[in-house]
């Protein structure tokens, strides 16, 4: 399952250049291709055996072997990784395919379908891996291909400054999970995720806890990395620079979920340091809310689902960090689904407008594009909550109604979460409206040559819009009147149970109040409150907006520019390391001593004993016969003289 | 019979041995120091019989065979580049040749 790709990108990296486009579109969706088929295989293999829900794990070959330390390259293979191996191969199949469409027409066709594979090799082996080392190594695979396809467009200075950002500030995280990682090993003197797990599960109530609150937090600093939490995500909109499938599947479906994944694996240890977990939820709510405020009043298409995928982001490590890591997980797959769509809905809309992506030149292109716009509205009802028909709903009122009554639930943040859910509503509607609905703003020459994208793109489209729609389904609530099972909760639970047991152990109290059916309905409300305000300022009275962004012209100022975080980053990190790097490292260090003290000063050293030297050689052949015969004679000398 | 005493064949190979050397310092003309080699050489082939004789081994006198084989080949070639050497320049004075200098 996970060669295929590998194999793909070994391919188009050395002979593509010589191959057609069609060779190379052929080898790249055929590597992602076999790679899916291959996890459905394994899928339903794995169901089918007598040993799950008990975890598979088959080691190829040892990896490390260093005294204690021992990593096998092995498949771990259980519940939780057959979603997500599902998830990523359909997801990443899609996008291949789309992007044959996409990239016709741009430069480093085949560079791109490399890139492309390599991540998919990547984010496979981070999610089979079976100890934490190995995870690193898909988790350093999938940033460097991400960094690389950021700066795909390589001559344009925005967009390669954009992969060193995203490369550099989730370099931040991975040293908090590298320092997490090597704790782990130094308290249970192992890093295979069954021994550890184990371990773990065996203390007792409130063993270790110091230990495993501090490795949960360099864990969770990893993730907050990897997956744009606060205070890290400031790369992640600065990589919508990337080629739109690059964002649709590395930075809204699949990598960008690792950090989630990692926090949803390591549950056990989350359960075990409480604290730690509380800090997740904490953090998840906090930049849900955040980004959401941001993504308001984004004029940006891609930014505005940049910054939208965050704020989903955060819902999920909100779901983890209430202790409902199902409801985590079952968000990460039916985002994956939705903000996928999105991404590359909105592709489509660029490739039809010809890179335009400011949303205030477009409007009214629901005529033109019909099917871009049927799967846009399709993902926009999902990611808004709408019940029944978008899968958001079912994932997202999971992850509330956990918020509020789960294990490390709490009012506030649930109160805060459904405050989300509604400015998410708000926002996706916004951009639909502004995007597909109203008069035409387009200017006259680009309105020219709109036109529908190629059967090439729309149809993983739509395939994309069908998941949207039924992945929800998959879980019912328990709720009236839906009266369902949660089956997607309880197919994971072999995985998460052990982790919500000790939580729930932990703070068997119980807030009581409001009723599930109670918080289904107001996240519902929000969200139809949402969709309608949008609605009517966009659609009806155009004028608001404006006269609201007027009157609070503060508030709006401080939201458009993202409330100063890069410049206060700028500020508190990039200016002083460029102060010291340039009067500090560079002028003195560097030019001083290095350059002139060292390099230069070998240079003369040399040229000036090279100077004196060079009389010695005259050319005159008898000084030379003088020279040896002075060196014999003080040879034999000092030969006598020793003896 | 009396034997010769080893000290005199040495200091035989050191009187020829400096005198060679001097040459070669001293004098100007390149067929002069070639000879004044050869003498050198033939001062250390001396001084290399004496010795195998003095000891009773034939380590000395198979150097010597070398010595003189690449004596041979040296006069040889020597001798064709001092030729050549004096076709192009018409002066046979070692102080001409210095264009190695730098």
């Amino acid at each position: 399952m996970v060669l295929p790709p590998l194999a793909g990108a070994a391919l188009n990296g050395i002979l593509g250049r010589r191959f057609s486009q069609s060779v190379v579109s052929l080898v790249g969706c055929g590597g992602a291709g076999l790679s899916m088929v291959f996890a459905l295989l394994s899928a339903w293999v794995y169901s089918q055996s007598a040993s799950q829900p008990a975890p598979f794990i088959h080691s190829y070959f040892t990896w490390i072997q260093a005294g204690e330390l021992h990593a096998d390259y092995a498949l771990y293979y259980d519940r939780l990784t057959l979603i997500m191996t599902l998830t990523v191969t359909v997801v990443a199949f899609l996008i291949h395919l789309y992007s044959r469409g996409y990239m016709e027409h741009e430069g480093g066709y085949y560079r791109f379908f490399t890139y492309l594979n390599l991540f998919l090799f990547m984010m496979l082996t981070l999610v089979t891996a079976s100890s934490y080392p190995l995870m690193f190594v898909g988790w350093e695979g999938v940033g460097l291909c991400s960094y690389l396809l950021i700066g795909f467009y390589f001559k344009k200075k925005s967009a390669s400054d954009a992969g060193k950002k995203a490369f550099i500030v989730t370099r931040i995280g991975d040293a908090g999970f590298t320092v997490g990682v090597a704790l782990l090993f130094w308290t249970f003197h192992s890093l295979d995720f069954q021994t550890v797990f184990t371990r773990v599960a065996g203390l007792p109530q409130g063993g270790f806890e110091s230990v495993l609150t501090a490795i949960g937090l360099l864990l969770f600093l990893g993730a907050a990395g990897k997956s744009a939490q606060l205070p890290l995500y400031v790369w992640l909109p600065d990589a919508m620079e990337g080629p739109t499938p690059v964002s649709a599947l590395i930075h809204a479906a699949t990598m960008v979920t690792a950090g989630v994944y990692l926090v949803a694996r390591s549950s056990i240890i989350f359960a075990h340091a409480p604290s730690a977990l509380a800090v997740v939820g904490v953090i998840g709510c906090l930049t849900a809310f955040f980004a959401g405020t941001i993504a308001l009043t984004q004029n940006d298409l891609k930014r505005m689902l940049a910054y939208s995928t965050i704020s989903q982001l955060g819902y999920m490590f909100l779901g983890c960090g209430a202790g409902v890591f199902a409801a985590g997980i079952f968000h990460l797959m039916t985002h994956a689904f939705f903000k996928s769509l999105l991404f590359l809905a909105a592709g489509s809309v660029m490739h039809a407008m010809g890179g335009e992506l400011d949303m205030r030149k477009m409007g009214g292109l629901r005529h033109k594009l019909k099917t871009t716009h049927a799967t846009f509205l399709i993902a926009t009802i999902a990611i808004s909550g709408v019940p029944l028909v978008g899968a958001g709903f079912f994932s997202k009122d999971e992850i509330l109604a956990g918020a509020y009554e789960g294990p490390l639930g709490r009012p506030l943040l649930y109160w805060l979460g459904t405050l989300t859910a509604g400015l998410t509503a708000f926002y996706m509607f916004r951009g639909l409206a502004m995007t597909f609905y109203g008069k035409s703003r387009v200017e006259p020459e680009t309105a020219h040559h709109l036109h529908e994208s190629s059967y090439k793109m729309t149809i993983p489209l739509m395939v994309l819009a069908f998941f949207s729609v039924v992945a929800g389904w998959v879980s019912w609530p328990k709720v009236w009147p839906f009266n369902g099972s949660e089956a997607f909760d309880r197919y994971l639970d072999p995985v998460f149970g052990p982790a919500t047991a000790a939580l729930r152990d932990m703070s068997p109290e119980h807030v009581g109040g409001l009723s599930p059916e109670a918080l289904m309905g107001f996240s519902i409300i929000a969200a139809g409150i949402g969709v309608g305000v949008a609605l009517w300022w966009y659609l009806k009275s155009t004028d608001i907006p404006e006269q609201l962004a007027e009157r609070y012209a503060d508030v709006y100022r401080i939201l458009t520019h993202k409330y100063y975080v890069d410049e206060f980053y700028n500020w508190l990190i990039v200016h002083p390391l460029r102060v010291v790097s340039e009067k500090f490292l560079w002028h003195v260090v560097d030019q001083g001593s290095i350059d002139n003290l060292m390099v230069n000063g070998a240079g003369e050293s040399t040229s000036s004993a090279g100077g004196i030297l060079r009389q010695i050689q005259s050319g005159n052949i008898p000084s030379y016969a003088a020279w040896v015969l002075l060196g014999a004679v003080l040879w034999l000398l000092y030969i006598f003289a020793t003896r | 019979m009396n034997m010769v005493p080893l000290s005199h064949y040495l200091a035989l190979s050191v009187i020829l041995f400096v005198l060679g050397a001097a040459g070669f310092i001293f004098r100007r003309n390149i067929i002069t120091v070639f000879m004044c080699i050869e003498l050198m050489l033939n001062a250390v082939n001396l001084a290399f019989i004496a010795f195998s004789r003095f000891l009773g081994n034939l380590d000395g006198q198979i150097f010597v065979f070398f010595v003189i084989v690449v004596a041979a080949a040296e006069a040889a070639v020597g001798l064709a580049i001092i030729i050549a050497l004096h076709r192009n320049r018409a002066s046979l004075n070692i102080e001409d040749v210095d264009s190695m200098k730098m």
